[in-house]
């Protein structure tokens, strides 16, 4: 039977309810209980068909309920009410489709965004191919308003293109060659060639999806206690109801007692709930995985941040080139030279910035070592660089002087990580390097106070001086700095110990422990690297702060919403049933109460859908760590 | 060891995800079924020397749940 048949079913019920109306004020008694028999065994036989089905797969059925009680009604002679009850059932279920794919909507939504064909170069030509078919290393061309329909790297052309579809982020970004474009998001304005890497199922976009269908069948903790209550729910009503009959003999109110007490708005009413907060955060570009996740989520009173690429941007700049002996463009060239080998961000910064001064950076470093936490040594041009932190300059052997130090201190003091490049073992100059602040961190984190964080920690592991000042700067709780991964779990755990609990946001691969060991990781997406997806429990894709506020008080929106559904279900059940034991509630009308708290309970989730958080302006200034 | 995801009609009852994982996680080469029912889908992982991705669509449908989409990986 398919959701076509039921609808049709359930229209003729209905016709049928309304000519037996007509022939009662008519007079025709007779004929109003033929047409009332006919329209109870129209709509009861997909039910008992349905009841069957699941009972013989060993699952009590709310179907099951209500055949019992169909039978038993007809059986007494009561048609009025049978009909009205199969009527009033499947109508129900009708109505309770249509507004559950309310709360689905926006997974629907992202599901409608992803792309269906895409234009390849296929021997020369220009094809227009299913996406299916486009494979790994194809070149595919993207226009104007055209959806990007693979993950790849851009080989030509430069464009603008909204990535609402990954990052929640509507203003559209500006994209040239080597720039990553991502399947799922539109080319607002441009023109761009781009080899295919990723395809189909392995594209950001298809895991975001498969990551939210999976969170929204993720269950919490209610939600099973819910499942686990409906299956021991439903086989005791059916004994209580025989325990109503043979105390008061009325088989009347025993039927009632049946249809009333079915569980459908309980089973349902935590469900819904979740899936429309998860929907929401999904919208936005925030992936929370899962009901218990969500749980957990809005229990948070702590929450500790790693500071280089969350709170802020994690786009160091080189800010001042201090020398001590010799020209600056000179040191900057041949340490640059020396930090090519450097995959570290700090190394890679000064390269950048020479290469923004335009300096020729041709010297192949030799004998190079790379000291994990500490810096490089490397020889250009027969000269011996040691470059990097005071541990690196004291593991030497090289003298850092007075005058050295407090430069150092200085520049450290006004939020700089401060680099000592050394040649042939003396300190020729200080390379000072800051990041800035999120534009959003502040309001994000006043928004998280005002939704219920009691304490807000930085834990870093760069130098105290700058931490300090962005502690300043954000008003912290707490600073902790010049950590190692293993100390931040540690604290972490310590947090935990105390009664807290505890989320932990960071990017990269060494938050990655801390973000395990909390009670909810945070990962920033930033377009989805694959680690952070799969291990943290809630993803911000836009790698934007105020979605972690979203997310945190959408996460206590979701669980009051659900808590009021629960309460208000059980509340609906029991007064109920109070209600046909003291003889006020009938057939009909329970059936009918019944199927209204089911809808309530699923539009009052449908608000969720809606929800936003108060917009705030995050138009301040950006303050910027360092001030010269 | 493949992959299929059929697209189902809305789910809107909580029993209709247990008849379908035990009937057709009881079909001989059906490793894994999982029934999502907020995205009305189900997920099987089969072994495709011993039963092909159009018995299984047969087996949902049979159940009275019409398959409108197929996709094997």
């Amino acid at each position: 039977m398919n959701a076509k048949r039921t609808s049709q079913i359930t229209a003729l019920t209905g016709i049928l309810l309304a000519i037996a109306v007509g022939l009662h004020f008519g007079g025709l008694h007779e004929w109003r209980q033929g047409t009332l028999i006919a329209a109870t065994i129209i709509a009861g036989i997909p039910i008992a068909i349905k009841a069957f089905q699941a009972l013989r797969m060993k699952a009590f059925s709310i179907e099951l309920l209500v055949t019992i009680a169909v039978i038993g009604a007809l059986f007494i002679g009561e048609y009025v009410e049978s009909a009205a009850v199969t009527f009033l059932f499947l109508f129900g279920a009708f109505l309770e489709a249509r507004t559950l794919e309310k709360t689905r909507s926006s997974l629907r939504s992202l599901i409608d965004m992803a792309p269906l064909e895409a234009t390849v170069m296929r021997n020369g030509e220009a094809v227009i191919v299913s996406v299916d078919d486009v494979e790994k290393g194809d070149r595919i061309i993207i226009r104007s308003g055209e959806k990007v329909a693979i993950d790849g790297a851009i080989v030509s052309g430069k464009a603008s293109l909204n990535e609402a579809a990954i990052t929640g982020e509507s203003v559209p970004a500006n994209k040239s060659i080597d720039d990553r474009v991502f399947s799922g998001t539109i080319v607002d304005n441009g023109f761009i060639e781009v080899i295919a890497d990723k395809v189909g199922d392995d594209t950001t976009f298809a895991r975001i999806i498969e990551l939210v269908e999976d969170a929204q069948e993720a269950k919490s903790k209610t939600q099973k206690f819910l499942d686990r209550f409906a299956n021991v729910y439903t086989p005791a009503i059916v004994i209580l109801s025989v325990v109503v009959y043979i105390f008061t003999r009325n088989i009347e109110m025993t039927l009632t007692f049946l249809v009333v007490a079915c569980p459908g708005a309980l089973v349902i009413s935590a469900p819904v709930s979740i899936v429309a907060g998860i929907g929401n955060g999904a919208r936005d570009g925030v992936l929370v995985k899962g009901g218990d996740i969500m749980e957990t989520l809005a229990k948070i009173d702590t929450v500790v941040f790693d500071k280089t690429g969350t709170l802020t941007r994690g786009r160091p700049e080189v800010t001042d080139i201090h020398t001590f002996s010799g020209d600056k463009n000179n040191l900057l060239r041949i340490v640059a030279e020396a930090e090519m080998i450097s995959e570290h961000h700090l190394g890679q910064t000064i390269v950048k910035e020479a290469r923004k001064r335009g300096i020729p950076l041709l010297n192949e470093p030799e004998e190079a070592e790379v000291i994990e936490g500490n810096g490089i040594r490397a020889q250009i041009e027969g000269k011996l660089l040691t470059i990097g932190n005071r541990k690196l300059m004291a593991a030497n052997g090289i003298n850092v002087d007075d005058a050295v130090e407090s430069y150092a201190v200085k520049r450290e003091k006004l939020g700089n990580t401060a680099i000592f490049a050394a040649i042939d073992g003396v300190v020729a100059g200080i390379f000072s390097i800051a990041d800035q602040i999120r534009p959003e961190a502040k309001s994000a984190l006043n928004e998280l106070r005002a939704s219920g964080v009691k304490q807000i920690i930085m834990m870093t592991g760069d130098n105290r001086h700058t931490a300090e000042l962005v502690g300043k700067q954000l008003g912290l709780d707490g600073v902790y700095a010049e950590l190692l991964p293993e100390d931040k779990v540690a604290m972490i755990q310590k947090l935990k110990e105390a009664g807290h609990k505890v989320a932990m946001a960071g990017d990269g691969i060494n938050d990655a422990p801390a973000i395990a060991t909390a009670d909810i990781g945070l990962a920033m997406g930033e377009g989805g690297t694959d680690i952070s997806m799969e291990t943290a429990d809630v993803v911000l894709m836009a790698d934007r702060l105020d979605q972690f506020s979203h997310a945190y008080s959408l996460a206590k929106a979701t669980i009051r919403n659900m808590k009021q559904n629960t309460y208000f279900a059980v509340g609906t059940v029991v007064l109920l049933l109070a209600g046909v034991l003291l003889g006020k509630v009938f057939l009909a009308s329970g059936m009918l109460i019944h199927e209204l708290s089911v809808l309530i309970v699923i539009l009052n989730a449908v608000r969720l859908i809606r929800y936003t958080k108060k917009q705030v302006n995050i138009k301040q200034p950006v303050p910027i760590l360092q001030t010269e | 060891m493949k992959k299929a995801v059929f697209g189902l009609e809305p789910l809107s009852c909580p029993t209709c995800i247990k008849k379908i994982e035990i009937t057709v996680g009881k079909l001989n080469g059906v490793e894994e079924v999982k029934v999502l029912f907020n995205s009305n889908k189900v997920r099987a992982q089969f072994d495709e020397n011993i039963v092909k991705a159009d018995q299984i669509n047969e087996v949902i449908t049979k159940l009275g749940y019409p398959v409108l989409s197929q996709k094997v990986s």
